[in-house]
Parts: C-alpha cells; structure tokens; sequence
C-alpha cells in the first residue's frame, strides 16, 4: 500500500514518496508520447487554470506592485536614488515577485482544486470505473492538468508581473507625476530579451509542480472525505514548498548558463 | 464449451490480511453467478480482479480464454471494453451530465458519429426508464437512479460480460427489486454473462443461475439456490436464515 509523506513522516516514508513521484512522472512521459489525447479535457483544463485564475492572480500582482513602489521610492529617496524606482520595479516584478507570487497563488488555488476533485474522483470509484471502462485516467485527468498548467503559468505571470508594474507606476505616479511612457523607458533601460525570458520560462517548471504533485496527491487519497480534505491541504503545501525550492534552483540555473 | 470466466487457485492478501485463499470458479456463457457471503470477506476485491483493478498475488483469470493477469495496457484495455462493470455507488463522473456519463465511453471506444452517440444514449437510457433525466447532473438524482445509470454506461460498449457490485445495496425494497429485474432483463434480452456480488438472497432468487457463498476467503458453498436450501452447513443456514 502507498505511504503518505504526511502521515508518516520518517524517512523510509519520505523517500517512498519521492520513489512514488518519480515513477508517476516517468509514466505520465510515457503517456504524454502514445496518442490518442483527451483534446476536450484539456481545453477544458486550460480554461480552469488559465482564465478562471486571471482575476486572483493579476490582484496579486497589482497589490505587490502598489506596495513595492511605496516601500522602494521611501528607501531610494533615503539613498539619493529615486530615479532608479522604475527600473526597481520593472526588475523585480518580472524577474522574481511575478513568477513567484503567480506560482504560490495558482498553487493555492489550482493546487488546492486538483488534489480535492482528483482525490474525491479517488475515493467515489470514479477513477476506477474510467479504468473499468478502458480509459486510461493518467492520461484524461493528470496529463491534461499537467500540461494545462505547464502552459497557463507563463501567461498567467505575465499579466501578474504586467499589472504589477502599471501599479507600481500609478503609485509612483500619485507622489510625483511621471508619464507611463517614460517609466516603460526608464524601467527597461539596458534590458536584453535574456534578461526576461528565462525568467518567465521558469514558471513553466512552476506549472509542471503544481500540476505533477498536486495530481500525484490526489491519486493517492484514501479514507473518503477527510482523505479529500488531506490531500488537498498536502497539495498546497507542498506544491508552495517545492515551487519555493525549484526558485532558488532555477536562479541559480538561470544566472549561471542563460542571463 | 469454454467457460466465459474461469478463475484458479486465487490468492490476495492486503498486509498481513488474507483476502482470498485459493479462490476458484467458472461461469459459463450467458449464465449469471451470484457471490454471496458477509460484510469483507473479499466479494468486491474478487471482482476487481476479475478486470485487473487489482492484480492477484497468484492464480489464473482466463476471460472468454485470454489469461489476463499478465495483460497490461493495451491489452487489458481490449479485454475490459468487453467487460462491463457496476460499481456499488455507481461511480458516475459527477463533473458530467447523466447524458454524458453515458456517452463517455461511447466517445472513446466507437466511431460513431455525435448524432449517433445520442441516440444510443437516448436508447440505453429509455432501456433504464431514464431517458427524462438525461439533462441532470448525478448530485440531482437519487441513488436508485444513480444505479441504473451506471448500468446504462455499463451496457454502452455491448459487453458479454458483466460485473455488479452490490446492485442493490442501500436501495429501498422496491428500486432493489427493479434493478434485480433489470439485471434479469439484460441476461434474457442480451444473453450477458453475469457475476453478481451481493448480500440480497431475495434478488440472488430472481436473477442468478447459481450462487458462490464465499467465507474467509474462500468458497464454503456451491451450486443453484436450491440446492444452498437444502444445505445443512452451519455457516449457509446461519447466512440464508441472516438474509431472510
């Protein structure tokens, strides 16, 4: 019987679970080159995750602009650098606040969502009646996720971080008037495309974690409903958690072989 | 004749719990075999091995002459769109309509066009009585319902085979009834092969042919309903006298 890394958390447990996870990816691989696709569900998928997030994450992104514009500009005029605040803020939106606070909003929200309707699919036989019935369930309902969530985080960040840094000039904006065009040209001085597309390429790995785990979670819920409940509860946590891992990794990656 | 399903010398354990002990058995073309016994003795699990659900940790499964404990993907996949299975709370896909339950496996496994599909839908769904709720999401029908549209969706692929988890568990005398009459109907109209696992004796009268009494793992009994009748073991009287 599989282990749960929350129920039993030693180290044979924790291992197994890792063991588990990547014979889950290695066969979701498998699936992923052996036609025929679930071309409906997919869409389907696509528009859960992408539009369905829109609202959320774009919230975020313009709240975290806001705030890092009225918490940089006090530190820059302490320093004699309040001119740098455009760049500040295009900088750090699309290089780390946008990726990272997409990742941990749709992991909350989608996260949250696949564990649950996975595991409630689990524990009613639905999975295992799609079995009976010949269908294979790692390919209708986590390859779809899968890839749905590889393909929308990208996106998704691009209108947080794109929201953020228009908050981030209506903010600054509001103390000491500037055109949006000349905080565009200010923010992006000296940019490379080098600078940029890595960064937002990493969230593709980010939408990879959050679908992979969050389904992996729920295909191995057990209990009935206060299982439902513990694997949803586990895909947030360790979706965030790995999201924050696989950050530091892919900055490290990404400064030593694209920028 | 070669027997539909033949099952030998099965053996399944969870941990140290031993499911099933040497389990064999046989169900001949067009008959239907009820598994009777009490609450986790391994009726379901026998069943889950019968469409590799779960893989036995020794003993053979032939179904219609194929082996199929060592089948895997593909072809297991062949072996389950002749296998249609009932499960014991219906496992309706509750994202999709009652419609849509039913058309599922219809838009996997044929070629049939969407004009087509709906009016088999429509067909399997009147064979039930349910063709008004096509529309419904499962939460909005009660369980009887749920039950026979599983079996609609059950019966989409035509199988030869049938497996039914207790059809009529948790339903009130009547709808249980119904749905024993319905298993019959599928049996006379369509010659289905049918294992049943059940605790309902007065449906097991109705519809099965034969009866497997099935206790700590392994079949203590055999044969019509008569003939269980007329047995005298201790555990078949205390079961047949529990049920009635």
């Amino acid at each position: 019987m599989a282990t749960s890394l929350t129920s039993k958390p030693t180290v044979v447990a924790f291992f197994e679970w890792f063991g588990d996870l990547g014979v889950f990816f290695g066969r979701l691989v498998r699936m992923a080159l052996v036609p025929p696709y679930e071309g409906r569900e997919f869409l389907r998928q696509l528009d859960l995750i992408g539009p369905k997030s829109l609202p959320l994450v774009l919230l975020a992104g313009c709240a975290t602009g806001t705030v890092m514009s009225l918490q940089m500009r006090e530190a820059l005029v302490r320093f004699g650098g309040k001119s740098l605040l455009p760049s500040v803020i295009v900088y750090s939106m699309l290089k780390e606040t946008g990726p990272i606070i997409t990742a941990l909003i749709v992991s909350g929200r989608v996260g949250a969502g696949i564990g649950a309707e996975i595991g409630s699919m689990k524990v009613t036989e639905q999975v295992d009646a799609m079995e009976a019935s010949a269908v294979n369930p790692l390919k209708f309902l986590v390859l779809t996720r899968v890839v749905a969530c590889i393909l929308t985080l990208p996106l998704l960040t691009v209108a947080a971080t794109f929201g953020g840094i228009f908050m981030g000039w209506i903010t600054a904006t509001l103390t000491d008037p500037i055109s949006l065009r000349l905080f565009f040209l200010n923010g992006f001085k000296g940019a490379t495309f080098n600078d940029f597309l890595p960064p937002i390429l990493k969230t593709t790995v980010f939408g990879l974690i959050i679908g992979l785990v969050a389904s992996f979670q729920g295909m191995r819920t057990q209990g009935g409903t206060e299982g439902v409940g513990r694997s949803a509860t586990s895909s947030v946590v360790l979706c965030s958690l790995f999201i924050i891992l696989a950050d530091v990794i892919l900055v490290k990656f990404i400064q030593l072989f694209l920028s | 004749m070669t027997p539909a399903i033949q099952a030998s010398d099965l053996h399944k354990t969870f941990g140290h719990q031993v499911v099933l002990n040497g389990i064999s058995f046989s169900v001949a073309k067009g008959e239907t075999l009820a598994v009777l016994g009490r609450s986790g003795t391994g009726k379901s699990v026998l069943l889950r091995l019968l469409v590799g659900l779960e893989a036995a940790d020794s003993g053979s499964i032939r179904i219609q002459d194929r082996e199929i404990t060592d089948l895997r993907n593909e072809a297991l996949s062949e072996t389950r769109k002749k296998v249609g299975y009932l499960f014991q709370q219906g496992a309706l896909y509750d994202s999709l309509t009652v419609a849509e339950n039913v058309a599922f496996p219809l838009e996997r496994h044929t070629k049939l066009n969407p004009a087509e599909i709906q009016t088999k839908v429509q067909e399997l769904l009147s064979a039930v009585g349910l063709e008004a709720h096509a529309g419904k999401m499962p939460s909005d029908i009660s369980g009887g319902m749920q039950k026979r549209v599983a079996l609609a969706r059950a019966l989409a692929l035509d199988p030869d085979i049938f497996l039914f988890d207790e059809p009529t568990a948790g339903l009130d005398p009547i709808t249980a009834n119904e749905i024993s009459l319905l298993i019959l109907e599928q049996k006379q109209k369509r010659g289905i092969t049918s294992v049943v696992v059940t605790h309902d004796v007065h449906g097991v009268r109705t519809f099965a042919d034969r009866v497997a009494l099935l206790n700590e793992g392994a079949i203590v009994a055999e044969g019509t309903m008569a003939d269980l009748d007329k047995n005298r073991t201790p555990f078949v009287v205390d079961f047949l006298k529990g049920s009635s």
